[in-house]
Parts: structure tokens; sequence; C-alpha cells
């Protein structure tokens, strides 16, 4: 794959549980960090109404959106049955504690 | 690896749902077979009565269509009956020869009608009403015959005489009690019932003894004690039901009226489990469904190998489903010796309502007419709430129920058009829980509430969901557990949580969960709020705090917008302010080029549409003016609204607005249950609106009012009144010791004004009114608490703390 991978920062500086913002210019994307120091990206945009999901609580690999409490997948972007919509995926990479992320969305079922 | 084997005995509502449960908690546990003596697959039992009426079809009633079966991998074995189960090799055979091996056995053979031993019962055209099969014959018999006779006035009985009679079949309804439903209704309401059913056309003989059916092949009359006789064609025997043990004993297993199982469903063979209608547990068999489902919820835990829930029991109630009919019942409705009665009866409107009380608790009702309230006053017998301060008014039910003008009677709600708004909030109409719950195939509250929305946010239709539920699905859809636990993490209740936390010295969030078993790595966004707050309420000098577990506007103290940008309140004491701080308010909005600027309800400044990250930066200029955290975000003690009081006001009896700042001093910064509203009115007119408020203080010439449980939200809920006191003094104790009882009482998220309605208003009285020591020491507590809590977090944020949450990781651009 031709991605171009971007070094955003360390694990350690997302919060556990948690998320932080990368702003772009076309949109802030949300990276998010799991419990088990997993770390997932999203598009800081709930399908449902565009809440910011990096605002949300993080829970197993979940995301509670802060407007509505629709639960947003972290691994899949996909909401949690029985709601239904799809928050765009960016492929992250972490070494020796530095993650990295390309710009180009995944493509997944349903994506916008 | 080789999966085990589970085989179901029975393939109706209690087994099904416990296999849905269990497919859901451990989806790939088990190779299923399932065995059922009907031909279909499982339908919806309860619909058999609308099916008779012609209000729907079998195909409608269908719950789990074949093709579920074979999506998942099941085995489905239809019109097939076990006859044998050889526990030591662990096989059941059917009576075809059919057979399946099992590790896990479950056994949810249901109930059979009871067939009276009177002489021509075996006669062609007399069926009980049980199934599919009994409920075609009656329809065939309808087209055919015109006499019917339904033996039995109980629930089942007047359904199916109902049913008949929509058919166009004369029916006589022959009951050997003096009143119909005896088991469910005292006589007054049975009459209204009876009138009712008379006016449909039904026909009633009372306290008749059945003696014989007489018929050559066919049924021709029936015969009673006294010797009269009425033609019959068709004879429904609907004079009860019996659990079905019949394989259970042959098999060895204990049985008395039922299977006997444990609270883990298992029966006396560890390897064989049972649920439903089957079952005795703790020598009660339900025929109910929401305590069946109960049970099959407990029982799947337990097929899954989580090993932790327990089945204790369930208290029912029950709704009669005959269109046009309302009525309710549950508990103990008749009285007795040491119960009370509160009556009311309307004969002219039809209407009839029976509580019956025990030690100021509600120990039953029966409801006619008018059943709205039914599911109010069930939740008060679950809760054992103190009724003695709001008995006056009890009979009228919960006034705030229902509202958004809606009306109140059930027969209005169903013959509402789809098109009626039902929940205001998310905008649900009538039309889309109607189809939600029959596309989904749901039972419960909870299972309507993920799928459509309706009565998920400020829960005031309820009332009416339950209703549209009830009358959809069928009808008994008040669950009533033995207890609600917190969230779907855990089997425990908000109190057990609460009194583990306290007993067991648990400190951490993950110390919570480990040791309360949690079934999810690191809870949800429902249970970590909640037990954050617990932690810290426990704990207010040592916990830390953990900011993940908090919801984004207590993390961040501010209210997010619907566009992600923050509001922001600056506190200000008692709602007073002077020119420097308008001045420094003025100065911050222009220079954060804040988008709104607007006067709260309560009395404070709002200031909307700041960026987050610009929050520190804000915060630090309105610190250097003075101001802190307003905690208009939180669920926290918000303002103290005040009028201006005997400083000013011609008819002020007190300094309201001095009193509005003290108590705003001692209360800020304390986190709560819930958000938690104060005010303090200078005289009876009462401007500062004190009686809907969670602790409103009303001024009086001789000294202070003081109310609480009020809300002026969703549900407006007038305040009542705990005490009067003569001092500012007291008004400052009396106001801490109920904040403290209400943090170390209340469930998370629960307001006042419910919390005192569940607990009842006498508890509290005892509590912080006439205990005069526990009172100094719930404010003793209050005040050991607020130390660490009265820090203004804003302050601390404009210093440079928690800077992550406010500042991009990068900005790529």
């Amino acid at each position: 794959m031709n991605e171009n991978w971007i070094q955003v920062g360390r694990v350690e500086d997302i919060p556990r549980q948690g998320a932080r913002i990368i702003k772009t210019s076309t949109g802030d994307i949300a990276l998010f960090r799991t419990v088990d120091d997993e770390i997932f990206a999203l598009r800081d945009q709930c399908p449902h109404q565009g809440g910011p999901l990096s605002q949300g609580i993080v829970h197993g690999k979940k995301v509670a959106c802060p407007l509505h409490d629709w639960k947003i997948a972290l691994d899949t972007g996909l909401a949690v049955a029985p709601d239904i919509g799809c928050a765009a995926r960016y492929p992250v990479r972490v070494a020796d504690g530095v993650v990295s992320l390309a710009l180009t969305p995944k493509s997944s079922a349903g994506s916008t | 690896m080789e999966k085990m084997k589970l085989v179901l005995v029975g393939n109706g509502m209690a087994g099904m749902r416990t296999l849905e449960e269990l497919l859901r908690a451990a989806p790939d546990l088990y190779d299923i077979t399932v065995f059922g003596d009907e031909p279909q697959p499982n339908y919806n039992r309860i619909m058999l009565s609308p099916v008779l009426a012609g209000e729907q079809t079998i195909e409608q009633i269908i719950l789990n269509p074949r093709d579920w079966y074979a999506e998942r991998g099941i085995t489905l074995y239809t019109g097939k009956r076990i006859v044998k189960i050889d526990r030591k090799r662990r096989t059941v055979t059917a009576d075809d020869g059919t057979a399946a091996d099992y590790d896990r056995l479950l056994l949810a053979t249901g109930s059979k009608p009871f067939v009276l031993p009177v002489p021509g019962a075996n006669l062609a055209g007399v069926v009980g009403f049980r199934d599919i099969a009994d409920v075609a014959a009656m329809i065939a018999a309808a087209g055919q015959y015109q006499n019917a006779v339904v033996i039995g006035g109980g629930l089942l009985g007047l359904e199916a005489a109902n049913g008949l009679k929509l058919r166009g079949m004369d029916v006589s309804v022959v009951h050997i009690g003096d009143w119909l439903l005896d088991r469910q209704l005292d006589e007054p309401a049975a009459r209204l019932l009876q009138q009712n059913l008379e006016a449909k056309g039904l026909k009633f003989l009372l306290q008749k003894q059945t003696q014989e059916i007489i018929g050559e092949q066919r049924v021709q009359s029936v015969r009673f004690k006294d010797g009269s006789e009425i033609p019959a064609d068709l004879v429904v025997m609907a004079v009860g039901i019996r659990p079905n043990t019949q394989l259970a004993e042959s098999a060895g297993l204990h049985c008395n009226r039922g299977i006997v199982v444990n609270d883990t469903l298992q029966t006396y063979d560890p390897r064989i489990y049972a649920v439903g209608e089957c079952v005795s547990h703790r020598g009660i068999a339900y025929g109910l469904v929401a305590p069946l489902f109960e049970q099959a919820r407990v029982c799947a835990n337990h097929l899954a190998e989580h090993g932790v829930a327990r089945y204790q029991g369930s208290m029912t109630s029950t709704k009669l489903k005959v269109t046009g009919i309302d009525l309710f019942s549950a508990g103990n409705f008749m009285g007795g010796e040491g119960l009370e009665e509160i009556v009311f009866q309307d004969v002219g409107r039809g209407a009839y309502k029976k509580l019956v009380l025990k030690d100021d608790q509600l120990a039953g009702a029966v409801l006619y007419g008018d059943t709205l309230d039914g599911a109010w006053y069930f939740e008060l017998m679950r809760e054992h709430t103190d009724v003695s301060d709001f008995r006056d008014r009890l009979l009228f039910g919960r006034s705030h129920l229902g509202d958004s003008g809606h009306g109140d009677e059930k027969s209005r709600i169903m013959a509402l058009p789809d098109k009626a708004e039902i929940c205001g909030c998310n905008g649900v109409c009538k039309g889309d829980i109607i189809k939600a719950i029959r596309e989904h195939k749901l039972f419960t509250l909870d299972e309507v509430r993920a799928h459509t929305k309706a009565s998920a946010s400020c829960g005031s239709c309820t009332g009416l969901v339950e209703t549209i539920l009830a009358a959809t699905a069928g009808g008994d859809y008040s669950v009533a557990p033995s207890k609600k636990p917190l969230c779907g993490c855990t089997e425990y209740s908000h109190d057990e949580i609460r009194d583990a936390i306290r007993q067991n010295n648990l400190k951490t969030l993950p110390d919570v969960l480990r040791f309360m078993n949690w079934k999810t790595p690191d809870g949800c966004a429902k249970c970590r709020p909640a037990l954050n707050y617990y932690l810290l309420c426990a704990w207010p000098t040592e916990y830390q705090d953990d900011a993940q577990s908090r919801y984004i506007n207590e993390r961040a103290h501010g209210n997010i917008q619907k566009d992600g940008s923050f509001s922001v309140v600056p506190r200000m004491w008692g709602g007073l302010t002077n020119p420097k701080e308008l001045r420094a308010i003025a100065d911050v909005a222009e220079k954060f080029k804040v988008a709104e600027v607007k006067v709260t309800g309560a009395q404070r400044i709002d200031l909307f549409g700041v960026n987050k990250a610009d929050l520190p930066a804000l915060w630090k200029d309105l610190s250097a003016a003075g101001f802190v955290s307003g905690h208009a975000y939180g669920k926290a003690t918000r303002t103290v609204k005040t009028c201006v009081g005997s400083q000013w006001c011609r008819f002020g009896t007190q300094d309201s607005t001095g009193l509005g700042v003290k108590l705003e001093k001692m209360a800020w910064g304390s986190w709560m249950p819930h958000k938690f509203k104060l005010a303090v009115s200078g005289c009876p007119r009462n401007c500062a609106e004190a009686t809907i408020k969670d602790f409103g203080v009303v001024c009086v010439d001789s000294g202070y009012e003081l109310h609480v449980g009020g809300n002026g939200g969703i549900k407006v809920r007038v305040t009542d009144l705990l005490t009067k006191v003569e001092s500012e003094a007291q008004v400052l104790e009396f106001c801490a010791a109920f904040i403290q009882f209400y943090r170390e009482q209340a469930h998370y998220l629960e307001r006042t004004a419910p919390w005192v309605e569940r607990i009842g208003l006498a508890h509290i009285k005892a509590k912080v009114v006439e205990d005069a020591a526990n009172r100094r020491t719930l404010a003793e507590r209050f005040a050991i608490s607020q130390k660490p809590a009265q820090v203004d977090p804003w302050k601390e944020r404009a210093g440079g703390e928690q800077k992550h949450e406010f500042t991009p990781l990068v900005a790529l651009a």
C-alpha cells in the first residue's frame, strides 16, 4: 500500500480510555486509546448528528457520542445496533510507542 | 474442540428466550437442538387471544421463523414430543424415535390446561385454550355452530369467550366462584367488568358447578350440579393450567407442583435446567411472561458459564387482553386483617380503584377503567415506598404521568392514529413504536427504547409506551425483577454496589470492577460515571477522581453544545453581581468572540459558542476578576436563586438574598447524584420559585420553611415541606444534612423528586428532622467532603492542569 504515514505523537500523549484530536485541513480526526492501549482513529463526527466523538466516554472498543449517546465501534467505525451509521476510519500503526496515522480513510461498508 | 451439546425440550417462549439470551452471551459454546411438540416454530402464546378474536393472524405472532433456527445452526424438530430422558446416557428420545445426546438439558415443557374430571370431557367439541391447534378448533367451530360454553371465568376463559363472541357465537361463561376473575379482582371491580362484558353480549352463569358434558360423539349440552342444563356445540375448558411435569417426573427429577429448581434454575440433576411455566421456584409456579423472561435471563447466564445471576422470584401483576376493557391488579388486593383500604368508585363512568395499604406501604391494587397508573402503583409496591406523606393523593395517581396532552386512558392511546407523537423528546410516533415491536419482536420497555428511542430521554411517556407495548406484544410486560442491575455490565443493583464499596473498602474503579465481577473489561458509559461518583462520595478525602469516567461536561467544566462548542456560566453568589463583575464578563465576551450572551433561568449569565481550546484562557480572565466555576454543567450543586428579600422588598420577611449567598458558599462545588438546585424566597409570594427546587427555603415572619424534592423540568413536581426552622444557622445545617443524605442514598442520575417519591418523605424526615444527632453527623460529613471539593476547577485549568483535554495532539494543515 502506498499510504503516507505521519507521526502524530506518543501513545502516552493520549489519555487511557480517552482521545485526542488531530486537526487537518479537511476536519478533525479523533485518536482513541482503549484501556488495553490499543489505538484507533475515526473522523471526529458521529454518523448521527455530527457530534464530536473525541469528547465521548471510551469503554471497551467503543465510544459513546456525547450528544445523543450513540455507541460507535472504534475498530469498524460502525454504530452499535440498533443504531445504523458509520464514521470513517483511518489507518493507525504504533511502533516503539510512536503513533502514526494515514490520512486516507479505510473503505468500510456503509462509509460515507 | 468439540462443542458441548445443549438440548431444549419445549419450543415455547420461555425456552426460546433462554436460547436467545444464551446466544447473545456465548454464541459458540453449544451445539443446540430444539424439540417442540407443536408443528409451528416458536410463537407468542400470549397473543392467541387476539388471534382468536380475529385481531391478529398466526403469521403475525410467530416469534422465531424456521430461518431463524437455520441461520444459527440450531437443529429444530417440530411436532416431536420427547417421551424419555435417559439421565445416565444423557439422551432424550422423541415419540417417533428421534434421539439426541446432551451435555446440558433445558426443560421448558410449559403447562397443560386442567381438564375437569367430569363425564363427557373427552367428547368432540371439548377443547382447552392453550395452543394454535385449540385456537384453530375454536375458529372452525365458530364457522359451523352457534352455542359456545366456556367453563372458567378467569383471564383465559374471558379472553376465549370474548374471541368466540366476536366470531359470532352465542357465548355463556360458567364460573364456580361468586364473581369473575376472583383471583385477580375484588367483587366491585368484577361486577363492573361483568356489566361491560354483558353489554358486549356475553352471558354469565356464576356459582355453577359443571356435573356432566352431554353428547353422543360431539358435545350437545352441559349439565350443572343444580340440575339445570344449557345447549353447547363447543365447550372450552379454561379452569386453570397445571405445570407439565410428566416428562421430568418420569426421569425421576424432583417435582412438586412444578419441576423444582434453585435460584440458578437448575433442577436436582445439575446437568438439567428448567425454565417457564413448568417450573416451581421457591414454591411458586409463574404463568406470566415477565417473570419467565427473567428466569430465562438468569438461566442463560449459567448455561453461558458466567455463573453470577440469581433468580429471586418476581412480583406479578395482571392485565386482561380484551379490547376496550382496562383492568389491572397486583399484590394483595382483597385486604383483610391489619390492612387498610382506599377506594374510589364512579359507577357512571365505569371506573373503580382500590388500594390496599399495610404499615404505610402499598400492598395491593385493583384498577378498573383507568389503568394507566398501574405501573406506578406496581413500582411503589416493589420499592416498598413509605406512602404516608402522600396517602391523601395516592388514589389519584401520578398526576404528571402521561403529560404532553395525551390524555389519560389506555383506550384513548390505542385509539390514537399511527401518526400521533408519543415521545416528544425524540419525535417518535405511535406507528413507529408498533412497527418496531412487530418487526424486531420486542418484549420489554428497554428493547423498545433501544430501537425507537421512545421514552429513552425524559421518560415522561413511559406509561404510554408501556401501554402500546402491552397492547401490541401481549398483556403483562410490567417487568418486575426483584432488583434492577445498574447496567448491562453487572448483575448488581445501585444499592448493592454502594454497600460493597463501603463495606469492602473498595477505593478505585478497577477495584470495584474486579471485586464485583464486572462482565466488561472497563465498564460502559452508564456505569463508569456512576461508580466514579459512588467512590467519590464514599471516600471524599482519598478518592482520586477518574476524569475518563466523567461525561464530557464535567471533564471540560463547560456545557457541550450541538456544534461541539462550549458554554460558560460564571458563579454569581446568590444571584448578586456588580459593575466590576459585569465589566469583566463583557470584556471576556468580546475578547473571545462569544457568540451569544444569555441570562439563564437560574439568574446567571451564560456565554455561548466558546471553542474548547479557548476555555483555559477565558477562565484565567474570569478567575482574575474573582469568578469561580458556576458548575452549570455538572451533576453538582448548581446555583441558589433568590429574591431581593427584606433588604429592599416591602413584603420581605427575611434577608433571602443574604441567606442565598450563605447557602451557595456552603454548597458550591459538591458533586451530586444529579444536578441539585436551590432557591430562597423572602416571603410566601415565592418570587424565587423555591417550591420547584431540590431544596427551597420560603421565609416567613416567624422563620424559614424548608421544602425538598421539587422539580420544574419535564415532570413539574412541587416540593414537600420538610420542616420549619427558626434561624439561618438551622437552615444551613438542615440543608447540609439533606444534601448529604441525598448524596449517600440516591441512585446516580436520580433527581431528588423521584428519590423522595421512591424512599418516602417520612423516611427523610426521620433521618434529617427528627434525629438531631444524625442530622449533625450528616452535616459534618458534608463539610468534610466539601473541603477537597471547593477548589475552583477553572482556576486549576487556567493554570495548566489537564492541558491535554484542551489542546489538539497535533495540527496537520
